[in-house]
């Protein structure tokens, strides 16, 4: 069998001759091996190495150095020198699959009704063929975590892998966490209200305590029933948090507030739970404290405007970096409804020149994330025994002046990184050449 | 309902009653009939030994006042008592006018507000609910008579008495234009008697109140609704044939002699107000809202008098620091200065009224306008501000506002100096009526009394120390507390026997002529008898209001938050040396070059410069670029989208500016030097634009691009067709429609253009002679801005998605003989780049937004490279107050998508910008004698690692990195240091509020799925407008 080198076009595009993403197939199960050589390695635990080989077998990393052979026979060759070779890049909370045009319902597949939705699942809405997902895998994108929304528990989460044919093939770890949205804690003038000069019926805040001491009843209903071995009846969603009180589950609680944050601390305490934070805007505020009490936060989108009109106009530029000072276990987002995602490794890009190294930055898109949701042992780095998630750019990825994804593998597997948007560019390409 | 309404009938019956029989007693009518037998009665009175304060600037003691028939006749020092005078002894007394509230709706039926604008769903009002002859905008409420809808209302009257007002001006709180309003008395009167002018003043406002139409649905859209009704009415005078007949208009142009008074509730607000006024011929008076003091000079340059509310925000429970952390430092410094409002009007020479309007608790007027003068307003002016301003502004100073022989007898008598704490009003006399207040005070008890308890065993004396009415003191050999308490009549004390004792003497009295006498039981039991007389006078304290050293207050700044200037920034040569110059002219990119900025524009561009006295700024290793221009941006302004008709050319960006928008700061911080705000998406065609250049700090007018060639939002597809909405009445429903509101618009606006071009000018002989068209058309505003289109004079930026709307729009241009001189977002724009080209259009985009509703499915991130490619003028916009603070970056992201040379993507928010908007020979390049709107970056600018360090507009820093983190560090002084001060206020027991926390109003172009943060607000949220 001859070994297949293939060299590396500097043009963006590899595969051009479809024009429809119907035509971008999911790669094979690739059983062989794989070598990526003369690769920089930017392992995702803050390491870098140059000048090295990686080698894959059956999908998953088994040796990474300097001074590894490549045989001759059946295997594939990546000869990337001069770039850059990343984990694959994670996006930790997001709809992806689940929303396709936010603006057209029968499209929007990401909320139930109800307050207390414990046992739906975002996994079995998962679109796998939504046009959004090559466009995030082009940029590096590999795994998501997809998340439901609405009410105040609003289901579980799962971490898919963003090169399958259905969910099933997608899933890479199933129910991975379990979603509350907290009340918001904040005195916040009903804007309605306000203009029409009425005064609110109920406070808020009353309001949203009572909401949250009815999550923890219900969580307290639950821990009796996962502690009873035979209840008398089964209760769908008693039994679908199961896994939070033996922490195969994560409970992810969604709020920004210094006040709101201190609740997610009493549920550590109360439950002991592994609690994450999501959103966190203020989490820099008591980052000692989020550390005291292991609790892991991922920051949904550093490229906000500041909270306030008196903060430090860079603050949400900022807050990865008091973090990360603090110790706190971190993942940085992109939840932008308008980019759909794809601008993670730039919002990752801009905690670095904001007080983050460009290594940090680059674990709280790869590995932090994959701790976080539950799949550190899997991915998340370039480490030997992990899945072969892999991503080559031509220069820093964190940068879009130099972020240029020409290589993408999930388990090993080449994946095409068409999308319809390249699809386009190509049609059009056509239509204006001369 | 209908029980509610009964109720409301019978009670209107009961006080109509009740009037009517008061006035036969005292004001009996002429015409009306009597029940009973007629009692006419004449009084005059005599006040005499008082502290007569006849005006602000005149005070007579001892004094007499003399009433007759509820007017003045004499006022002086050396006036006689008149024989059949009723002489009232008024030692001690101050007697004052009465003050006069000019902002009132005393007596105005309560006016219903329907629920209204926030269901998104619901369908457009287009046209006026009121029926009958009048004008087609319902906010127009021009023909409101106040005098007949006036009720009086002796409850309420009594609540303003209770304060020592005699007079208010009242009108109907509502709508844009409400009608006229009447001075009225507080007198327990029939509304005959107490209606001293039925016609005494037009209001408007910003806000349409009850009107539950759609339009304006904007604070632009009232002003242009304003403006145009100006125009209407002078139309009407001449025209009244074509329209028929309109008693909105005709009442608008009867109100226009009167005083006009514009309800403008805020500093900004008062300015733009003044605007229309000065448009229109029109000086208002202008109702403030309290944070005038923030703006002082430009409340003076608008030479309007002003009316201000005391309404000063209660302190905050900042209790809580997690609480008091949402709580802005512009809300706590509002807090702490809104009490120097007043004093900075006084101070800055502009004739001001005091009203009670706006208060939370009307009955704390007097504490508040005592805190008022305790934060500098000195009390002849607030007493001016309540009397002879009020009246002068309303032309009445003849009848009421000082104490003068002929004016009506409205005036107070009080304890003591009127301002002071611990005064009291006694009563309040209007037109020659006396409404008592609270007489217990009326005669002092204080002094020294001798007690003679007379019982079998003989006479005993005390010497009763008496402070005041309640409160006394027996003085033995011991000091005795004792239990005291006199009304003006009637006397009550109980003292122990001695102070060992636990027995006490009672005693009851009553005041027979100077001396106390009446019966009671010694300390065992005994009756007694006793009388009392005053032995020796209390000497009375100078008891003026508390002359408390003013306290220490906060600095204005501009704008009024942390991040603002204390004093304007000074314009100073600077010299940037050493950097990597991108001009975005033919030489390219410089490496280690000067840039020299003097008097705001660049003046030299070199290697080793000359410094020349300029502070040099030392560029190694950074890059200098031209500023950032920002196409399409919805930052500072009040209001950005009016729906309320799909064609809307009449309203004005430029109208609503808001200077204030911490937004232009944080842009500043992302190196954006200009910004084109544009109206928003409600509509096919929307608004007139402004470009402004981001100096932070500068009033509206001082914001605006100066001689810039106006232009105008057109907008198509989802948005004015409104997909967003389950059902829609408002045309167009579909993109055939849009294209048909286009040439609809266009074809009327050409027979417009060619009515006033004929009617310009006659023919005279063979000359033709210039004539003023207006007579003969009606002029209308909204025609007069698509003319401007059809002459070149005014230029279309186009919010457009797909390619078969673009295409359409393009054609109906050339059809009417212009080109849409911008598409904005056009994200189909690759698609038909050719056909634009062959338009002459620019195109200004978004780098990688899509798919977030079905008209931009197709967006890709390639589009700016291939539009580009395909030769046409590409801007890269923000649209978004976030995503503009890294427009550098999204401008990189098509080296990334397209492979763009990195001058070429620079120039995509520099130049290209500039040349869309007509205005690179200014901006935009980095080129000797242009303006100094310049950013030193710390990196590459198209690095995700670049930082603005230093953003230069006109040739001022307005943007540094250092002197950001001083302001920060002052901001955790300044509000530290206000949190303390609440939580004194607090600790003190002063009334205080939940702290709040403070909200921003962020506009977008209603394509919201980009968060902006937990305090903003959109207003399209609350204007149901996406």
């Amino acid at each position: 069998m001859k070994k297949l080198l293939f060299t590396i076009c500097c043009g963006l595009l590899l595969t051009t001759s479809s024009h429809a993403q119907e035509n971008v197939y999911p790669a094979k199960e690739y059983k062989g091996l794989l070598f990526i050589t003369n690769a920089t390695v930017h392992v995702g635990n803050g390491q870098v190495i140059e000048g090295t080989t990686i080698e894959v077998r059956n999908g998953k990393i088994d040796k990474i150095g300097k001074d590894i052979p490549v045989p001759q026979g059946d295997v594939k060759v990546f000869d990337v020198k001069g770039k850059h070779v990343y984990p694959g890049l994670i996006l930790t909370n997001s709809q992806l699959g689940l929303v396709e045009v936010p603006s057209v319902r029968a499209t929007v597949d990401s909320r139930e009704i109800g307050d207390l939705n414990p046992s739906v699942r975002s996994i079995v809405a998962y679109n796998t063929d939504s046009k959004v997902i090559n466009t995030l895998k082009s940029n590096g994108i590999l795994l998501a975590n997809v998340v439901p929304l609405g009410g105040l528990i609003s289901g579980s989460s799962s971490v898919v892998q963003l090169d399958a044919w259905n969910y099933e093939d997608a899933a890479y770890r199933m129910e991975n966490a379990i979603h509350f949205r907290m009340p918001s804690l904040i005195n916040r003038p009903n804007p309605f209200a306000a203009f029409m000069g009425i005064v609110p019926q109920t406070d808020p805040l009353k309001r949203g305590m009572e909401q949250i001491a009815e999550v923890k009843a219900f969580f307290r209903q639950a821990q009796a029933y996962a502690n009873t071995s035979k209840p008398h009846s089964t209760n769908l969603k008693y039994a679908s948090v199961k896994g939070l009180f033996n922490k195969s589950q994560k409970l992810f609680v969604h709020c920004d507030i210094v006040k709101e944050m201190l609740v997610a601390v009493d549920f550590v305490k109360e439950f002991g739970m592994d609690v994450v934070i999501v959103g966190g805007s203020e989490s820099y505020q008591i980052a000692p404290l989020l550390k005291a009490n292991n609790i892991a936060v991922i920051l949904n989108q550093p490229h906000s405007l500041p909270t306030m009109q008196d903060d430090d106009v860079d603050q949400p530029y900022k807050t990865a970096a008091a973090l990360q000072k603090a110790g706190v276990l971190f993942a940085i987002n992109d939840e932008d409804g308008q980019t759909r995602g794809r601008n993670l490794p730039f919002n990752a890009g801009t905690a670095a020149a904001y007080g983050l190294t460009k290594e940090q930055a680059l674990q709280a898109i790869t590995l932090n994330a994959a701790t976080i949701l539950g799949v550190g042992d899997r991915t998340g780095s370039i480490e030997v025994g992990k899945d072969a998630n892999i991503v080559v750019s031509e220069g820093d990825i964190l940068d879009m002046r130099t972020s240029l994804v020409t290589h993408a593998f999930i388990q090993g597997r080449h994946v095409d990184l068409t999308d319809k948007h390249k699809q386009l560019y190509e049609r059009y390409k056509q239509k204006y050449a001369k | 309902m209908r029980r509610q309404t009964l109720f409301h009938h019978g009670r209107r019956l009961t006080s109509l009653l009740g009037g009517l029989l008061l006035a036969s007693l005292v004001h009996a009518q002429p015409t009306f009939p009597v029940n009973g037998i007629a009692e006419e009665r004449q009084s005059t009175y005599a006040f005499t030994n008082a502290t007569i304060v006849t005006s602000e600037k005149t005070t007579l003691t001892p004094a007499t006042l003399v009433v007759k028939d509820g007017r003045i006749t004499a006022v002086g020092t050396n006036v006689p008592v008149p024989k059949e005078a009723m002489v009232i002894d008024c030692k001690g007394k101050f007697i004052y006018p009465s003050f006069i509230d000019i902002y009132s709706d005393y007596g105005m039926p309560v006016v219903e507000r329907q629920q209204r604008g926030f269901n998104f769903n619901a369908p457009a009002q287009l046209t006026s609910n009121q029926k009958g002859p009048y004008g087609w905008n319902q906010a127009i409420k021009s023909d409101v008579s106040a005098s007949t809808i006036f009720v009086a209302d002796d409850s309420k009257a009594k609540g303003l008495r209770d304060l020592g007002f005699g007079t208010v001006l009242t009108h109907q709180k509502d709508g844009i234009a409400r009608g006229t309003g009447s001075i009225v008395t507080l007198a327990n009167e029939k509304e005959n008697k107490v209606i001293l002018k039925d016609r005494a003043s037009a209001h408007y406002s910003f806000n349409k109140g009850s009107s539950t139409q759609s339009y304006p649905g904007s604070l632009m859209g009232a002003i242009a609704l304003l403006r145009q009704t100006y125009i209407d009415s002078k139309w009407y005078q001449k025209n009244q044939d074509k329209e028929g007949l309109n008693l909105s208009l005709r009442s608008w142009n009867d109100n226009q002699p009167l005083p006009q008074v514009f309800e403008a509730n805020d500093k900004w607000n008062a300015l733009r107000a003044d605007k229309i006024g000065d448009e229109f011929g029109v000086q208002y008076i202008i109702k403030a809202g309290g944070n005038e003091y923030q703006r002082i000079s430009d409340m003076a340059a608008s030479k309007a008098a002003f009316i201000l509310p005391l309404n000063f925000p209660q302190a905050m429970d900042v209790d809580d620091p997690n609480d008091a952390r949402f709580v802005s430092l512009s809300d706590m410094k509002h807090w702490e200065l809104a009490p120097t409002n007043a004093a900075a009007f006084e101070k800055a020479n502009i004739p001001f009224c005091i009203t009670t309007a706006d208060l939370r608790d009307t009955k704390q007027f007097m504490a508040a306008l005592r805190k008022a003068i305790e934060h500098g307003l000195s009390e002849t002016k607030a007493l001016e501000a309540l009397t002879k301003t009020p009246a002068t502004l309303l032309g009445l100073y003849g009848e009421v506002g000082s104490l003068d022989a002929g004016k009506l007898a409205n005036f107070i008598i009080t304890s003591g100096p009127v301002f002071a704490e611990k005064t009291t009003i006694f009563q309040n006399w209007i037109q020659g009526e006396k409404y008592v207040l609270n007489e217990s005070g009326w005669d002092a008890a204080a002094g020294q009394y001798t007690i003679n308890l007379n019982s079998d065993k003989g006479t005993t004396k005390y010497l009763l120390d008496v402070k005041n009415n309640s409160s006394a003191q027996v003085l033995d050999k011991d000091t005795l507390p004792a239990r005291f308490s006199f009304d003006g009549k009637m006397v009550r004390i109980s003292f122990p026997e001695s102070k060992q004792s636990k027995k006490n003497i009672r005693l009851s009295g009553a005041r027979i002529g100077d001396e106390w006498h009446g019966s009671g039981e010694d300390a065992n039991g005994n009756k007694v008898l006793w009388m009392a007389s005053l032995t020796k006078a209390a000497t009375t304290k100078e008891d003026s209001a508390k002359k408390k050293s003013l306290p220490q207050l906060t600095t204005v700044t501009y704008p009024f938050n942390g991040y603002g200037w204390e004093k304007a920034p000074a314009r100073e040569p600077i010299l940037i040396r050493n950097a990597t110059v991108w001009t975005n002219e033919k030489e390219g990119r410089l490496e280690g070059a000067d840039v020299m900025v003097k008097n705001g524009k660049i003046t030299a561009i070199g290697k080793g410069l000359a410094d020349g006295g300029a502070t040099i700024v030392d560029g190694t290793g950074k890059h200098l670029t031209a500023g950032i221009i920002d196409e399409h941006s919805h930052i500072a302004a009040a209001s950005i989208n009016e729906g309320g008709q799909s064609v809307t050319s009449e309203v004005r960006i430029a109208d609503n500016l808001n200077p204030d928008d911490i937004n232009i700061y944080r842009q500043l911080s992302g190196g954006v030097t200009s910004s084109h705000i544009l109206h928003g998406s409600a509509n096919t065609i929307g608004g007139q634009t402004q470009l402004i250049k981001l100096r932070w700090g500068a009033n509206a007018e001082d914001l605006k691009f100066a001689n810039w060639d106006p232009f105008i939002k057109f907008a198509l597809g989802e948005n004015v067709k409104r997909s967003g909405a389950s059902q829609n009445n408002r045309f167009p429903d579909s993109r055939m429609g849009v294209e048909e509101v286009l040439m609809d618009a266009f074809t009327r606006a050409l027979d417009y253009d060619n009515a006033v071009k004929a009617a310009s000018s006659s023919a005279k002989g063979k000359k033709s002679v210039a004539t003023d068209p207006w007579t003969v058309v009606r002029r209308d505003l909204e025609l007069d801005a698509l003319a401007e289109i059809i002459n070149k004079k005014r230029f279309i930026t186009c919010h457009s998605y797909v390619q078969s709307e673009i295409t359409a729009a393009m054609r109906v241009g050339e059809k009417f003989g212009f080109t849409f001189n911008t598409f904005t977002h056009i994200l189909e724009g690759y698609k038909v780049a050719d056909k634009m080209k062959d338009h002459g259009a620019s195109v200004s985009t978004f780098s990688d937004w899509w798919n977030y509703k079905m008209e931009v499915v197709d967006a890709i991130p390639y589009n700016a490279t291939l539009m580009h490619q395909v030769g046409l003028n590409v801007a890269i916009n923000s649209d978004d107050a976030e995503m503009a603070r890294r427009l550098n970056q999204e401008a990189a992201k098509s080296v990334k998508y397209g492979g763009m040379s990195e001058e070429d993507a620079l120039k995509m928010v520099t130049l290209n910008p500039a040349k869309m908007l007509h205005v690179d020979d200014r901006v935009g390049s980095i080129r000797v004698g242009k303006d100094a709107d310049l950013v030193l970056w710390s990196d590459n600018p198209l690095s995700i690692y670049a930082k603005a360090e230093k953003t230069i507009v006109d040739g001022i820093v307005y943007f540094d990195r250092e002197k950001d983190k001083e302001l920060r560090a002052k901001i955790v002084d300044e509000r530290s240091r206000l949190v303390q001060k609440m939580m004194g206020e607090k600790k003190a027991g002063m009334p205080s509020r939940p702290a709040e926390a403070s909200m921003e109003l962020m506009h977008t172009c209603s394509d919201h799925y980009h968060n902006h943060g937990l305090l903003v607000v959109d207003a399209d949220e609350i204007n149901g407008n996406n």
